[in-house]
């Protein structure tokens, strides 16, 4: 028998193995599911940002025919044990608990106060009508000044800030302080020929994923439950609700549908619990979806902040000292990413003396998500323009400004990790050698380059290989994949077996069917996930070598598994591959499998650098990005079409956040521009093309080199834009974003 | 009262009953099981329902149920010829242009809605053309690149077979 010479397949470019079905529409989302007997979910929204609750008057409600089941509050768990799986980051139960159901007072307008379940969705929406809630209004707290005020009204009566150095006597809406140092910033300001203090703030801005949340969840008598719901991660799921219910995760299975985009807004549950206790109570399959009204009033977004950082520096652009005080916006409940943009905010320079302040601050508006690298965007705009603004005032370039203090392996970080195998140089080279960055700009064109970091994320992944009669091998994982992640899978299966990569067939198992995985999230997938996948083929070869010595009576260390084929150094006539060995199983052992798991503890920390040109009309501060280059080192591209495609979208996701993208709020807390066509995302005719430059450092700790790189690129893109329109309009516009109308007054105050 | 209504759906007659206020796509998602067409605004401002009515380019949220009386509709589960896909499908899966894939169907539909009318656009005609189908995903670089290139390939083949 001849053996094909397995070629790599790792760093090529082959269509995704879900690509069919989602150009044809049968791929399946979450509001794409629906069972027998099925009924329809609705949520009752609170009409007031802040108000106590008096009472819910559900009796009319109930009396309707139709309506099935009504949960309130009291429907969910009292209390809850401190372990829950949650991945990245630590998730309050108690608040997850309130936010998924307003208990005692509403927090914000939208906040789910009831929901209920009927035979058709006009008649739950009608019973949402008959629900009588009475409220008294209370003063709603809207932004950073008014909620740290000290006679603010307070959020909640028991929050009392974490990290001062005195536990404070009385509650307020500063949940906490965290302080990061590094050096004598003192002495470092001291030792400081120049220096430069300004304060930058963002808007709220939506993670916008054009899929609103869905879900269908069904409990049997036996109190088995089954969820489908669009999901970043549906074990988070399984272990979110069987918290707020009291359920045992082990009775809850959950299958992530196919996912409508995230960015990290589907990393938490809003409709799941409440789809499983009505169906609960009803003994019905129940649906729900959101609106788009929905999705913006009550879920996400990213933190509005404001942030004031310090630079000081030798004339020379030698960076000396750093210092931040970042306060950001959680919304209703504390666990805003201040502290994530905190360990971000100086990471990429070297500087000696640092020190970051974060405030998360609580306030009358929708609890923050997780926002791709959250923190980290609001973080780099501050200082990567503060840092053009200082190259300006020395007459430095901009780029070599970055290249005389960028970070390198070994520098310590303000939050305490030493950086090692870094590629920033080599991004900061290739930004240098691009000829975006040597083009020539014509009148109100302007150019901003910014340096973005993430550091990316490990933790628990498992994942499954089977051989299936025929020779080919079934993958299941079970990290929902947003961005092609089962092509990448496939990808490093296929190297690894040494088979073709159309022998993978990966699939997103439920949570029922492969082991615990954290999210997709954190840039996680490609790096655990995939180092789950190894491990698991290698698990298997390990099985197919000891099969094949079984067959020939050998001893195991004879066989080599080499091109998708087992055999026997000692002799060649030994041969067996896939499909032999598995139409053997029956006879022999059994079925053959391979297992995966992995806690990665290491992260895979990584660098970007963008390029902008933006033109700017003086006559009416609109604005236009020309051309866009993001460059970023992502260890080794596995599938480096869905590695640009990370870049790409980042890019646009930066831009609109820079651009045109807020959260706009009336003085009493009621969101004005709660759909599409107010709340202005980037569309195809405002883009250029989204050129990319995939940097390849590989990370010594996985097995193909990769860093993660969903995050980064979206890190840099805001301060290269801002920094470009700065530059085309000669203003110095610190507040995002940079709206027409914003970009227009400052021309005009400039005279 | 429901509305009886008999239209033409992806070349095969569709009979259904409506509620007078059911749009199109709340039948076409909830009535007849076509879930291709995906809900992300019911505003008209996401195109990720976006269908043919009687060859032109509609968001199915803003047309009624009622409305496709008599009509004919193309949504993207008939956009395919049984397993062999469109060029335009063909090339975003070449071009690996999606990735979470929701906003795909509209931006299909809509793209052979404009290669329907103009076989040889340039990149700012498709950019407008697809100005009304919001993705959040891929920064519409790849889309793009595979709707120019789905074109070039219909004018060879048209070419060829002329």
């Amino acid at each position: 028998m001849t053996i094909a010479t397995h070629i790599p397949v790792v760093g090529s470019r082959p269509p995704r193995p879900d690509g069919a079905d989602k150009v044809t529409g049968r791929a399946r989302y979450g509001a794409d599911f629906s069972l027998p007997g099925m009924v329809w979910g609705a949520v009752l929204r609170s009409p007031h940002a802040h108000a106590r609750i008096l009472g819910i008057d559900t009796s009319a409600a109930r009396a309707m025919p139709g309506v099935l089941a009504i949960v309130t509050a009291e429907d969910m768990a009292e209390s809850f044990s401190a372990d829950v799986a949650a991945g990245e980051s630590h998730v309050d139960m108690q608040d997850l608990s309130r936010n998924v159901l307003a208990r005692e007072k509403v927090l914000y307008h939208g906040h789910a106060v009831a929901a209920v379940a009927a035979t058709t969705q006009r008649l739950a929406k009608e019973a949402l009508r008959a629900i009588r809630v009475d409220y008294e209004e209370l003063p709603a707290v809207l932004d950073i000044d008014a909620a740290l005020h000290p006679d603010a009204p307070v959020l909640h009566p028991g929050m009392f800030t974490r990290g001062l150095p005195e536990t404070p006597s009385k509650p307020s809406n500063l949940a906490s302080r965290l302080v990061m140092q590094k050096g004598d910033l003192e002495q470092g300001f001291a030792e400081s020929e120049v220096i430069m203090q300004r304060t930058y703030t963002c808007a709220s801005a939506h993670q916008g994923y054009i899929e609103p949340h869905a879900c269908l969840a069904s409990a049997g008598a036996d109190g088995q439950i089954d969820i489908w719901c669009c999901t970043q991660g549906h074990f988070a799921v399984r272990s979110y609700t069987a918290a707020l219910l009291g359920i045992e995760p082990a009775s809850i299975r959950v299958t992530a549908t196919e996912i409508g985009g995230g960015f990290g807004g589907k990393t938490t549950v809003y409709l799941e619990p409440l789809a499983v206790a009505l169906s609960r109570k009803s003994g019905r399959p129940v649906k729900m979806q959101m609106s788009r009204e929905d999705v913006f009033r009550a879920t996400g977004p990213g933190s509005a902040t404001r942030i004031t950082v310090k630079v000081g520096a030798k004339r020379d652009g030698t960076l000396i000292a750093m210092d931040a005080l970042m306060e950001y916006e959680a919304g209703a409940f504390k666990g805003s990413p201040a502290g994530a943009g905190a360990m971000t905010i100086f990471t990429a320079y070297a500087a000696p003396h640092q020190r970051a302040v974060a405030l998360d601050i609580v306030v009358n508006k929708p609890k923050v998500a997780a926002y791709r690298a959250p923190g980290a965007p609001q973080a780099a705009h501050a200082t990567e323009c503060l840092l053009n603004e200082l190259a300006a005032e020395l007459g430095i370039d901009p780029l070599e400004l970055r290249f005389r203090n960028a970070t390198r392996n070994g520098t310590p970080t303000v939050y305490g990790a030493t950086l090692r195998d870094i590629g920033l140089q080599e991004c900061l080279e290739a930004a240098r050698a691009h000829p975006h960055w040597s083009a020539p700009l014509a009148a109100h064109q302007g150019r901003g380059v910014a340096v973005g970091f993430w550091f990316n994320h490990g933790a628990q992944s498992s994942a499954s290989v089977h051989l299936v009669e025929g020779g080919k091998i079934l993958l299941q994982e079970g990290t929902p994949d947003i961005g092609g992640s089962r092509a990448s899978m496939a990808l490093m299966a296929a190297d690894t077996l040494g088979i073709p990569y159309t022998d993978i067939h990966p699939m997103v198992a439920d949570t029922a069917s492969v082991g615990y995985n954290d999210m997709t999230g954190g840039s996680r997938v490609t790096y655990a996930t995939g180092y789950a996948v190894v491990e698991a083929c290698r698990d298997l070869i390990a099985s197919l070598r000891a099969r094949a010595a079984a067959v020939w009576g050998v001893d195991p260390a004879r066989v080599e598994w080499k091109d998708g084929t087992a055999t026997d150094i000692e002799d060649s006539t030994h041969v067996l591959g896939l499909s032999a060995l598995a139409a053997l199983s029956g006879r022999m052992e059994g079925p053959l499998s391979g297992q995966g798991a992995v806690n990665l503890k290491s992260a895979a920390p990584s660098f970007s650098v963008n390029i902008a040109d933006v033109e700017v009309d003086p006559d009416t501060g609109a604005s236009k990005v020309l051309r866009f280059t993001a460059i970023q080192d992502a260890g080794r591209a596995i599938h480096p079409d869905f590695v640009e495609g990370q870049l790409q979208g980042g890019a646009v996701q930066g831009i609109g956040w820079a651009l045109n993208e807020e959260y706009r709020f009336d003085a009493k807390g009621v969101l004005e521009n709660p759909g599409f066509l107010d709340y202005r995302m980037p569309v195809a005719s405002d883009l250029p093309m989204i050129d990319t430059v995939i940097v390849e450092v590989p990370w010594p700790d996985h097995p193909f080199g990769v860093r993660g790189v969903g995050e980064t690129p979206i890190c840099a893109p805001m301060a290269a834009v801002a920094s470009a329109l700065n530059a085309a309009a000669g203003t110095a516009i610190r507040d995002l974003p940079l709206s027409p109308p914003r970009v227009l007054s400052a021309i005009l105050a400039k005279g | 009262m429901a509305i009886h209504v008999h239209s033409t759906i992806n070349g095969q007659a569709a009979e259904f009953l409506c509620e007078p206020d059911a749009s199109a796509l709340d039948v076409l998602r909830d009535t007849l099981g076509l879930t291709g067409s995906k809900e992300g605004c019911n505003s008209g401002d996401c195109g990720s329902c976006s269908v043919l009515l009687d060859g032109s380019l509609v968001c199915a949220c803003l047309v009624l149920g009622a409305e496709l009386e008599g009509r004919e509709l193309l949504t993207i589960e008939g956009v395919a010829a049984g397993s062999e896909l469109h060029p335009l499908q063909q090339k975003l899966l070449e071009h690996n242009a999606l990735q979470c894939g929701i906003c795909i169907p509209g931006i299909v539909i809509a793209a052979k809605a404009l290669l329907d009318r103009d076989p040889s656009p340039d990149e700012t005609t498709v950019r407008f053309a697809l100005a009304g189908n919001l993705c959040r995903c891929t920064g519409y670089d790849k889309i793009i690149r595979a709707v120019l290139d789905a074109a070039a390939t219909m004018r060879d083949s048209a070419g060829a077979h002329a």
